[in-house]
């Protein structure tokens, strides 16, 4: 039964003491065969089951997690919005995404908590400038609605930044008034409610050990709760995808390394819009809880410890206490990393490969969460029909061999 | 953070050296003959392994110098350093703490120092 939610619901369970809200997903054990298996129980992995079964019909999807749903780094990142990408390819990716966004509470009848408060992205030089500038500039040519803010313009939306007084001054930033933030369980969440009540098995504590292929085809995948055998198989496991392709025997151009972030202790509503520099590193929204996140960069090296360096967080604290010498005495309560997938032009990878039923959907580097349901829709065609959509077959794996590179490194907010 | 033994100084913070990626990396041989996708290969893709990685770290801040070593990507700790005239250490004689591929090691990550 199609479960709904709104004012009432939410009046009837308060007076049950929220004791009766109805379980939002089944919990099965595996069935044998599924015509497709999703490896990644995260918000792109389960939006794709949605859009398997929504849009192309598919009813025997299977969705594996070896944790628990958004444990990953779906629930790890600081939820930041944008399509504000200097490549076309990119631009139109991520647009295809935030529009995707912009109807999804509705979509899924489930609040996804989508705050269109605005991004701002800071220089701090000369070519800073000249880099965001052209930026906005082939944004607008895409549609995509992006301006420059003047130094005065920032002062008067984040009365806080200290402008002048650092080492990097303040001399403008891109604005993007659509992008924002949004809840990253609900994500997760709202896409396996959905997709659970149209049939897909949704699987949590099975981990993937190995994809078997032979003669070129996919078998199926060996998990902790048995063989599953499948005519598709989509990877979407972040920081593990590469130890999953190479157990299919494909090599990938991915990089894993932890990203950090933290967040701080709540206060009262003093920043309203999300701020990034790229250049000293540091960003920073607040939410609604009133904590302000806090954006980290990437350890230096190869690495799945969910933790990072300790440097890392140093720096960019920082960059932040000089930004903002107002949040010098806070106190941060929380710290924790991510394994992230890097790919070497900071693009992702939406991919079929050599392998027959074999799609990979990785490669997101630092910025997956943005594209969570424009990723999960172009990957659920590419599975359906074998072939990539429109959107996403700049995204493929050839790139490495044509060196037809997708180069986003300037866009992309945290240093690859 | 990493405490890192340099062949040439001994221990130090690791914020005083970079990371430069997988080691014994090899550039193909006929470099006329080979066709793009084994170029790219050699361009754009490098083991990625959770468990034992052979890498290049550079003591920048110190002696400069280039070295590899092993490190266990799952849990960080660094099983060996070497200067990089010495042969390749053998993997086997190191014990892989991850039991499946994409599994948690036994200690949960970074946490092998409290055990010993």
């Amino acid at each position: 039964m199609k479960k709904k939610y709104s004012i009432f619901s939410l009046a009837k369970n308060a007076l049950s003491g929220h004791k009766e809200w109805p379980k939002m997903w089944r919990s099965p054990e595996p069935r044998e065969f599924y015509d497709v298996i999703i490896i990644g129980g995260g918000g792109h992995g389960l939006g794709t089951a949605y859009y398997l079964a929504k849009e192309h019909g598919l009813k025997n999807i299977a969705v594996i997690e070896k944790g628990w749903l958004g444990g990953g780094n779906t629930g790890r990142n600081t939820t930041i919005i944008r399509s504000n990408y200097l490549w076309d390819d990119s631009a139109h990716l991520y647009e295809h995404s935030l529009k995707l966004w912009e109807n999804l509470s509705s979509e899924l009848n489930y609040n996804v908590m989508f705050s269109q408060r605005g991004v701002m992205n800071l220089a701090h030089n000369e070519h800073d400038i000249k880099e965001i500038k052209r930026r906005v500039s082939a944004n607008n040519l895409n549609g995509i609605d992006s301006f420059w803010l003047s130094k005065e313009e920032i002062k008067k939306k984040v009365p806080i930044m200290n402008t002048d007084n650092l080492r990097y001054p303040v001399l403008g930033a891109s604005y993007q008034p659509r992008g924002g933030v949004a809840r990253h369980d609900a994500i997760a969440w709202g896409f396996a409610m959905r997709a659970d009540e149209m049939g897909v098995d949704i699987i949590q504590n099975c981990e993937a050990h190995q994809i078997r292929t032979k003669n070129g085809t996919i078998e199926g995948v060996e998990t902790s709760k048995g063989f599953l055998r499948a005519n598709k198989i989509g990877v979407v496991a972040s920081g593990h995808t590469g130890v999953l392709a190479e157990s299919a025997g494909i090599r990938l151009p991915l990089q894993s390394k932890p990203l950090q972030a933290l967040v701080s202790e709540p206060i009262k509503p003093i920043i309203d819009t999300v701020v990034m520099s790229s250049a000293v590193h540091a960003y920073v929204s607040q939410s609604d809880k009133g904590e302000l996140v806090i954006g980290a960069g990437t350890d230096s090296y190869n690495s799945f410890t969910q933790r990072g360096g300790f440097n890392i967080i140093e720096d960019t604290i920082r960059a932040m206490v000089e930004l903002y010498p107002v949040f010098g005495k806070m106190k941060m309560l929380r710290q924790w990393g991510g394994i992230v997938d890097i790919c070497p032009d900071a693009s992702p990878i939406i991919s079929k490969c050599d392998i027959e039923g074999l799609f990979f959907n990785c490669g997101w580097g630092t910025g997956g969460f943005k594209a969570t349901p424009g990723s999960a829709n172009v990957f659920a065609h590419t599975i359906a029909k074998n072939e990539p959509h429109q959107i996403n077959s700049a995204f493929n794996l050839d790139r490495f061999a044509s060196g037809r590179l997708v180069d986003e490194h300037g866009a992309a907010a945290v240093a690859h | 953070m990493l405490i890192i033994n340099c062949p040439y100084c001994g221990p130090r913070d690791q914020s005083e050296f970079s990371n430069g990626g997988e080691a014994h990396v090899k550039r193909p041989d006929g470099s006329k003959e080979i066709g793009d996708s084994e170029w790219g290969e050699y361009v754009f893709i490098r083991a990625n392994p959770k468990g034992l990685f052979y890498e290049r770290w550079v003591h920048t801040h110190g002696c400069r110098k280039w070295f590899n070593c092993v490190r266990d990507t799952s849990t960080d700790e660094i099983l060996v350093t070497y200067k990089l005239d010495e042969k390749k250490p053998n993997l086997n004689n190191f014990k892989s703490v991850v039991k499946t591929p994409s599994g948690e090691p036994e200690v949960g990550s970074g946490n092998f120092t409290v055990e010993k």
